[in-house]
């Protein structure tokens, strides 16, 4: 049967284009790979191959003619044995097959005329957010027996219980072995569990985190660790572009289960390269799960969540608060669920909002407050990804007030977040414009008098308290 | 360590054409280059009408690489690769109406739609991607290895990349802990001469990629990626040197894209008469098919009878691909986060 040879699509955002030049006349035998013709796109000029073996029986195009449409048919190819009439009949529009496109088929040159279908099953960014009722039980059981802890430890027998559980679970990093970590947080595993599952790296954050992937997709739960995350940049693209997306791109196919940790923020005294929280950038992306843990008890709870999850899991640990003792729970398995948020102080002026370090300026300056008669309810979002809403909409809806503390920059913070988030789901509810106390907008400096003022302190945290209660 | 092959890969090749071959390998591997070549030229058709959208990289040239080193692997090995990937997931035996379905964007792809030409995955066919950033797919497939040697198996990762990527740094981080860490993984670099338009000569001051692995103790030679045998030969090589335990090995594939980069390269950068006379002197699909009718294997009524039967499961690839859905809209919103294990 005698083929329509169409007007190419030569990039993806060609509609029509000028059929330049014709390489090959009527009557001429081509195969596939043959040069047809030389077509003008919205981008250059390219040359079009032939898929099909046979003889050209027309052109129905002349060479010059601009504004050819896409899939317009523009010659006649007869296979063996057809002649001219042939041509005729293939050259005339059939009915059952206008311009090769059936109705339904939703390429992009039709996608602007496609009916409408059914409602989108879409959500709206709003609607995208659930806000389930918060679930308020406690972290354990009123009578559970506490040991003190400090998070360095915590985060060590979180390693350690979930190692013991899975074989799949492995550590790697710099410095993560003999080294005993770069901040001791993997001392003694090395012994305990061998040099095949406590790996050190050599300095190759790119590598190491793209391996990790790797690894994941092979069926091991890596425990990928940067000596800081300031070093993940170097990974960030297999963070982002294999870790997070590969699960969607694969259509559910592939998974990457698997924990990125170590110290994220300023630690003190290192300057601008060392020194910078990563929590919004990290929670921009689908994909990821985002945690920042403050205490150890939290620390510790999700961190073995977080090795168990099917997912790639950030979890923003901080140096400063490594060597901060708090009580641990002294359960067998004691973990955390992923999404909720704790409520570290009850109070009914002011909802503050804080997660990792930020904490300890929240809880600090709802301290200074309280000796002013000012109760600020202080919740500890723990997640970033997936947040907590509804802990923070219901406080707000109590307190009519909010203000959000974090350590990371100003523009496009979690803090702004929130804000936004709020805005569109309890506008009526605030009584004063939510504020942001966070970083200054500033690389960080290495004086220490500059390093102080770069700093988020519970000072300007009782300042925004005053301003949003007008006390 | 790295050595040169004695023939030099631009002249026509006929270095391993031994009649010893068993007719069967021989039909195979023309049947499955023949597909790919099929396959590729229609997606191009399907991409002309405007079916298949975005970036559409075509493997036409170069289809002797994979098919050549599928015939070296065993069940269980994996392989992953850039963006440039439909021949090596129909080589690893995935399903050509599955790819196809995946080009048009419809429920029925291997990533239903959600992926597109360069991001498409079979856990049981042991192809992990389709990557679509270059080089990154390099020490993913270190990992993958990385995972056979501590469950215990004796599987080995095929991990291929281009001469473009082979100037990514990562690349390079990946062979260091691959030789530290012995793991069995063989690099495949897939040398078609151009990274997008940038000639090698433009591009990279010591061509021998091979060679790149000397530094690390990584042995490497380079191959006639234009004939199948050859590269089936040194696939073998490369295997059961990973197999033994020994660490990683590279394979420089010298091979040849006849069409664009993607389906928007207009080819400014090349001549058509350099691509004319790799079609004409050094086309892998038509090597084997001297070979099949000189060595009295196949007659050319057998292996008209084998185009027609591509021809048939690449037309009806496109069929099914035209005539699968879109994604529902919900797809929108699956596959973001795992619910449970699904690598398990």
């Amino acid at each position: 049967m005698a083929i329509q040879i169409l007007m190419p699509a030569l990039s993806p955002t060609m509609e029509e284009g000028t059929l330049a030049k014709w390489l090959v006349k009527e009557g001429d035998a081509v195969k596939s790979g043959d040069i047809l013709a030389e077509i003008e796109t919205d981008k250059a000029t390219m040359e079009f191959e032939a898929v099909d073996e046979g003889t050209i029986g027309k052109l129905l195009v002349a060479e010059g003619t601009q504004g050819v449409a896409v899939n317009a048919p523009i010659a006649v190819l007869l296979a063996e044995g057809e002649t001219a009439d042939d041509a005729e009949a293939a050259a005339a529009p059939r009915a059952d097959e206008p311009a090769q496109q059936g109705a339904g088929e939703n390429s992009k040159d039709e996608a602007g005329e496609t009916p409408e279908r059914a409602p989108a099953a879409a959500k709206s960014a709003v609607d995208a957010v659930s806000t389930p009722e918060p679930d308020e039980s406690p972290d354990w059981p009123e009578d559970t027996e506490l040991r003190q802890m400090t998070v360095r430890e915590a985060l060590r027998e979180a390693m350690a219980e979930e190692m013991e559980r899975d074989e799949r679970v492995f550590l790697m990093g710099e410095e993560v072995g003999e080294y005993q970590g770069a901040y001791k947080i993997s001392q003694g595993l090395l012994d305990r569990f061998g040099p095949k599952r406590v790996v050190d790296t050599p300095i190759t954050e790119h590598g190491f985190a793209g391996l990790g992937v790797g690894a994941a997709f092979g069926g091991l739960r890596p425990i990928v660790e940067f000596m800081t995350f300031n070093f993940a940049m170097q990974a960030m693209d297999h963070i982002i572009n294999s870790a997070a997306k590969t699960l969607y791109m694969s259509g559910g196919q592939m998974g990457c289960p698997m924990v990125f940790r170590g110290p994220n923020g300023a630690a003190a005294r290192v300057a601008a390269q060392h020194s910078q929280d990563y929590a919004a950038w990290f929670a921009h992306v689908p994909g990821l799960k985002v945690v920042q843990p403050y205490s150890a008890a939290d620390a510790k709870g999700l961190l073995k969540t977080a090795i168990r999850d099917p997912n790639p899991v950030i979890f923003l640990e901080n140096e400063i608060l490594y060597g901060r003792t708090f009580d641990v729970p002294a359960l067998d398995d004691f973990t955390i669920p992923f999404g909720k948020a704790k409520i570290a102080r009850k109070g009914g002026d002011v909802t503050i909002v804080s997660f990792g370090i930020g904490m300890s300026h929240a809880l600090e300056a709802a301290e200074k407050l309280a000796a002013d008669g000012i109760e600020a309810e202080v919740i500890d979002l723990r997640t970033l990804r997936p947040l907590d809403y509804g802990t923070v909409l219901k406080s707000v809806q109590k307190t009519n007030r909010c203000i959000t503390v974090e350590e990371g920059f100003p523009v496009a913070s979690i803090g702004n977040h929130i804000s936004a988030w709020l805005m569109e789901n309890a506008f009526d509810w605030l009584d004063a414009p939510v504020i942001n106390c966070t970083g200054k907008d500033v690389p960080m400096p290495y004086a220490a008098n500059l390093e102080r003022l770069a700093l988020i302190t519970s000072d300007e945290v009782v300042e925004a308290v005053r301003k949003v209660t007008y006390r | 360590m790295a050595r040169k092959p004695a023939a030099d890969t631009t002249e026509a090749s006929s270095s391993a054409a031994s009649p010893n071959i068993p007719r069967d390998e021989l039909l195979k591997l023309y049947r499955d280059m023949l597909l790919i070549r099929r396959f590729e030229e229609k997606a191009g058709q399907l991409y002309g009408m405007g079916l298949i959208g975005g970036f559409c990289h075509l493997y036409i040239g170069q289809e002797a690489v994979v098919v050549g080193l599928e015939a070296a692997a065993k069940e269980g090995d994996k392989r992953i690769t850039s963006y440039r990937d439909h021949g090596h997931m129909l080589a690893s035996g995935m399903e050509a109406r599955g790819v196809m379905a995946e080009l048009t964007g419809r429920i029925d792809g291997y990533s239903k739609g959600k992926g597109g030409s360069m991001h498409m995955f079979s856990r049981e066919k042991h192809f992990y991607g389709g990557h679509g950033i270059v080089g990154a797919q390099v020490p993913i497939g270190a990992g993958l290895a990385f995972a056979d040697k501590y469950l215990g198996n004796d599987n080995v990762t095929f991990t291929y990349f281009g001469d473009g990527a082979a100037n990514q740094g990562q690349i390079y981080e990946t062979y260091n802990m691959a030789q530290l860490w012995q793991l069995p993984v063989v690099f495949v670099i897939e040398n078609n001469g151009y990274a997008m338009g940038t000639s090698i000569k433009r591009s990279t001051k010591s061509t021998t990629f091979y060679g790149r692995g000397e530094a690390f103790g990584i042995p490497g030679e380079q191959v006639d990626g234009m004939d199948v045998l050859a590269v089936k030969a040194a696939g073998e090589k490369a295997v059961a040197h990973c197999r033994a335990g020994k660490g990683p090995y590279i394979l420089e594939m010298m091979t040849y894209r006849y069409r664009g980069h993607s389906m928007s390269d207009p080819a400014k950068y090349r001549t058509r008469e350099e691509v004319q006379k790799m079609r004409d002197e050094k086309d892998a699909i038509e090597h084997v098919r001297q070979l099949l009718v000189s060595g009295g294997h196949a007659s050319d009524d057998d292996l008209k009878s084998i185009d027609k039967e591509i021809k048939d499961i690449v037309n009806d690839s496109a069929d099914f691909a035209r005539e699968s859905s879109e994604p529902p809209l919900e797809e929108l919103w699956t596959d973001i986060y795992a619910d449970e294990d699904v690598n398990a």
